[in-house]
């Protein structure tokens, strides 16, 4: 025993080793606050600070799985959108296949609905249209006229020339007696008499967004416009038969809203939208261009609309042919409704439709409340815990005290930390993970304590009790922490959100009780065991031998080993080996080496 | 004080000794009855109450109303969607929150603005919410298949630990005990289910193991030093290991239920119903539970799982021999 450090050198050193890490914590976050942006200040999470998360779901179409780069996809596109609206500090991230989007406040209803809009973006030409009159009309003065704001608009490309595509005729019958192999997507031969029906029959209240979003492209669809006042019959989705590309958002690289120049450039002070696409969007657009600029301007199949999620935003006639790819949509556009079309078009070429799964809304006050309540009641619990550690170990509840204060300031230097480098948030259930944490910390110091007193009894002298207490309650933490360790983990690992937060206080704080006690308390015991005060078991010191029962038997009671004869002592130990773990291995080892004589 | 010292130290000696591994027959049978309770009491009562987060719909929160007559709520909504069904509660002190069916945007619009007029506060006061009832359901998918995960690898874990399986089964049947116990506590009561409290309820699966590894470590301690000793059979150092760490079993109880009381008790009369309330109320019942099964499905469980090896019953058998030869003397 002479031959191995002292325990009083030892816990010196472990103890500076402690306060180093705990500098070296404060110095990073400090650091981070001068230079990095930090604060000292865990950022918390919406349902503490108030805001708005939305949580958006994949719409699938059956069968259809979602990869994560799609996911990935989505969720640049939806910030762009997001940013796009001046909203500043949102969050958008991942969990599982939904995305969350997080907004600080409450958003106003622009926002949600470029955020709800989070769309699939399909160009159809129009079979034909109609006014939604089904429905008994909730004001008398709608009027089906479908050429109003948005929807009479113009392309402006100039640049005519061409021979029109060959002239179809146009059957406003819309029955062919026979079922003819649709040309192109705006031939009438897609409607067939049962669709006819089921267009006549359509109103704009059976829509059903969660079936049209995923409709399926190369068929022709019967839907609304957003405003639910027209339907219309939209032929497919046009397609480029070698490549296989849709003309569909994807291919579009640009949308700006700006002013519409007259033909001799001068500005005419109304606005436009003018669409870029890539490549084989320009391609496929020409072709479109060509064939609907053919069809009279009084025909509907003059007419492209732009399908969002399933329902026309804007259904504008070819008033020219386009061969570069850029069409230029005008009408009565105010700056913001341009804008608003042009963030459509942009943003909402998304790969998969999204749908708004839960739309959560916590008010800034309810949410400081809350922040206010859960500090509340974890100050009580706090001051609860100490009084009962106080009330059961004298003054050695000063050690629990001090310990947990240690694993306070650690965690929170660690959230904060932990908020600063990886954006996290503490929410709600975090503050939860953390309270539930005290009892849980505190019970390594009870385990501790009480295998101190352990030894006491067993008539061991205070120094050689916290060294042999020591041992074998660390290897009881060590089993605990890691079955709560694992608790967290898996749940971090496979929950989603609220839940996440919440394993990740809970998972955080197992590691920082381990540290703590191993760095902190036990070297802090090592210490005061050496004091007169604990050393002579005051009365109050919690570790008061005769108050345990120590002086009124002798030891050999009940550690038999002393009192067992050396032949029973070799049996039992080969059961006992078989049990053993290799800490209590060399744990026994050290026993019979060393401490042997304390006893 | 003093008094508990005693406690403690006559428990650690043996003088003073629960019977707690000999008596399993009663109680197992307090946990089969309790069980019975929590399943004819949960499907008597219809079922699960589940939150709106597994139902799906609309909420809405007045934030700083100065009346709580939940009845204008009620009127509000009924302007609006008449025959709706509502929940109503009250939140903090002058929060009301108001669950409808799932609603439409403009009808969700309109009974905020019914609301803010009925309460007489400005519409931004009020919040409205959805819910898809998908989201509740995702949350129970992941939680069931964390649960899965979570009691195949600690069973292994704690198997090597141990170095034996049957501590592993012991812990296994002590935690579904808590779970079902747990679960049946708000099936009874009708206690709502919501993310929240399945959050508690996941949290008990780690408490209850934690406990279970912290008494079990004991008594691999004692049954290990007297292998083959001829003091005490099996059983009995199994019960001498739950005796000695009573104390810790109790103080541990105490300092991890003290907090989760209080945000029980403050979640409860400052805010209502909501987060806070919700996760501490089953983390109360769980590790109340949880701790209680530790001593007393634990224990006896695994001193039950391992009677019949033959070792042991010659050890018994042994023990009972000694101890009459010393008796007839």
């Amino acid at each position: 025993m002479a031959a191995r450090p002292s325990p009083v050198k030892k816990a010196q050193r472990t103890l500076t080793w402690f306060v180093v890490i705990v500098l070296g914590l404060l110095a990073i976050l400090g650091g981070g606050v001068l230079w990095g942006g930090a604060s000292f200040v865990p950022k918390l999470a919406l349902d503490l600070e108030g805001g708005t998360q939305i949580i958006l779901a994949p719409q699938l179409e059956s069968g259809q799985t979602v990869s994560q780069e799609q996911l990935d996809q989505s969720v640049a596109i939806i910030r762009q959108r997001v940013d796009a609206t001046g909203v500043a500090e949102a969050e958008i991230a991942t969990s599982g296949q939904n995305v969350v989007v997080s907004l600080p406040g409450v958003p106003d209803e622009a926002t949600m609905e470029r955020l709800e809009a989070s769309a699939k973006l399909e160009f159809r030409p129009v079979l034909t249209w109609d006014a939604a009159s089904s429905t008994p009309a909730p004001s008398p003065s709608a009027t089906p006229a479908p050429n109003e704001g948005d929807e009479s608009a113009e392309a402006e490309e100039l640049t005519e020339g061409d021979e029109p595509a060959e002239a179809e005729q146009p059957e406003q019958t819309a029955e062919p007696s026979t079922p003819p192999t649709p040309t192109d997507a705006s031939d009438y031969a897609w409607i067939t008499e049962e669709l006819f029906d089921e267009f006549t029959n359509f109103t704009c209240d059976s829509v059903d967004e969660a079936t049209l979003s995923v409709a399926p492209s190369d068929k022709p669809l019967i839907t609304c416009d957003d405003t639910l006042t027209i339907k219309y019959l939209l032929g497919p989705v046009d397609k480029n038969e070698a490549s296989g590309a849709l003309l569909t958002g994807e291919h579009i690289t640009d949308a700006t809203a700006d002013l519409v120049m007259s033909s001799t450039g001068v500005s005419t002070g109304r606005w436009g939208v003018t669409i870029t696409f890539d490549e084989a969007g320009t391609q496929l657009f020409t072709e479109v261009s060509r064939r609907l600029f053919a069809f009279p301007t009084n025909d509907p199949r003059n007419q492209f609309a732009v399908v969002l999620d399933g329902k026309v935003i804007t259904a504008p006639t070819m008033n020219a042919l386009i061969p570069d790819g850029k069409p230029q949509i005008t009408g009565n556009f105010t700056q913001e409704t341009a804008k608003v079309l042009a963030d459509q078009l942009k943003f909402g070429a998304l790969p998969i439709g999204f749908t708004v799964l839960t739309q959560d809304t916590i008010s800034a006050t309810l949410g400081t409340s809350q922040l206010e309540s859960g500090l509340l009641a974890g100050a009580i619990g706090l001051v609860l815990v100490v009084v009962y550690s106080l009330f059961q170990y004298r003054t050695l509840g000063l050690v629990t005290v001090a310990s947990l204060t240690m694993a306070a300031v650690i965690t929170y230097l660690l959230i904060s930390i932990l908020s600063w480098r990886e954006g996290y948030r503490l929410s709600l259930a975090g503050v939860a993970g953390l309270i539930v944490a005290i009892g849980i910390t505190a019970d390594s110091f009870i385990v501790y304590f009480e295998r101190i007193r352990d030894e006491l009894r067993d008539g061991r002298g205070l120094e050689s009790a916290v060294e042999a207490g020591w041992k074998r309650a660390l290897r009881t933490i060590f089993a605990s922490d890691t079955v709560n360790f694992l608790a967290a983990a898996i749940l971090f690992i496979l929950a989603v959100g609220n839940v996440q937060g919440f394993a990740l206080t809970l998972g955080l704080t197992t590691l920082v009780d381990l540290l703590v006690v191993t760095m902190f308390t036990h070297p802090l015991l090592q210490l005061l065991a050496k004091t007169r005060f604990f050393g002579d078991g005051h009365r109050l010191s919690g570790l008061d031998p005769k108050a345990l029962g120590a002086v009124y038997r002798g030891r050999a009671q009940f550690r038999e080993p002393v009192a067992v004869g050396a032949t029973k002592r070799a049996k039992s130990s080969k059961e006992a080996a078989r049990r053993q773990t290799i800490a209590e291995r060399k744990a026994a080892e050290a026993d019979s080496r060393g401490e042997r004589k304390d006893g | 004080m003093r008094s508990f010292a005693q406690f403690g130290n006559d428990l650690y000696t043996g003088k003073l000794s629960f019977n707690f591994v000999g008596r399993r027959v009663l109680w197992y049978s307090i946990a089969i009855a309790l069980i019975i309770v929590a399943v004819v009491g949960t499907i008597g009562r219809g079922g699960f109450a589940f939150g709106i987060e597994f139902t799906g719909g609309s909420q809405f929160t007045v934030s700083d109303v100065a009346e709580q007559d939940q009845s204008i709520a009620q009127n509000a909504v009924a302007t609006v969607v008449p025959g709706a069904v509502t929940r109503i509660a009250v939140i903090g002190g002058d929060t009301l929150r108001i669950q409808t069916d799932q609603l439409t945007n403009r009808e969700s619009d309109d009974v905020r603005d019914a609301l803010a007029q009925a309460y007489n506060v400005n519409s931004s006061d009020v919040d409205a919410s959805f819910v898809g009832a998908t989201w509740g359901q995702d949350i129970t998918s992941s939680a069931i298949r964390a649960l899965i995960i979570f009691l195949v690898l600690a069973g292994v874990v704690m198997a090597i630990y141990f170095r034996t399986w049957k501590m592993s089964l012991a812990a296994m049947i002590a935690l579904l005990h808590d779970l079902a116990i747990t679960a049946g506590a708000y099936g009874v009561f009708g206690f709502e289910v919501t993310p929240a409290a399945m959050i508690g309820f996941l949290t008990i699966l780690g408490y209850s193991l934690y406990d279970t590894v912290v008494v079990f470590d004991k008594i691999r301690e004692n049954t290990s030093e007297d292998g083959g000793g001829l003091t005490r059979t099996f059983a009995e150092s199994v019960n001498l290991a739950v005796n000695q760490t009573l104390v810790r079993s109790i103080n541990t109880s105490v300092v991890a239920i003290l907090p989760v009381g209080s945000i029980l008790f403050i979640g409860s009369v400052l805010l209502g119903a909501g987060t806070l309330r919700d996760i501490a109320l089953a983390l109360f019942i769980g590790m109340l539970v949880g701790t209680y099964s530790t001593i007393f499905i634990a224990a006896p469980v695994y001193a039950h799982l391992r009677q019949n090896e033959p070792e042991l019953k010659k050890q018994e058998a042994r023990i009972v021999a000694s101890r009459k030869a010393s008796a007839t003397n």
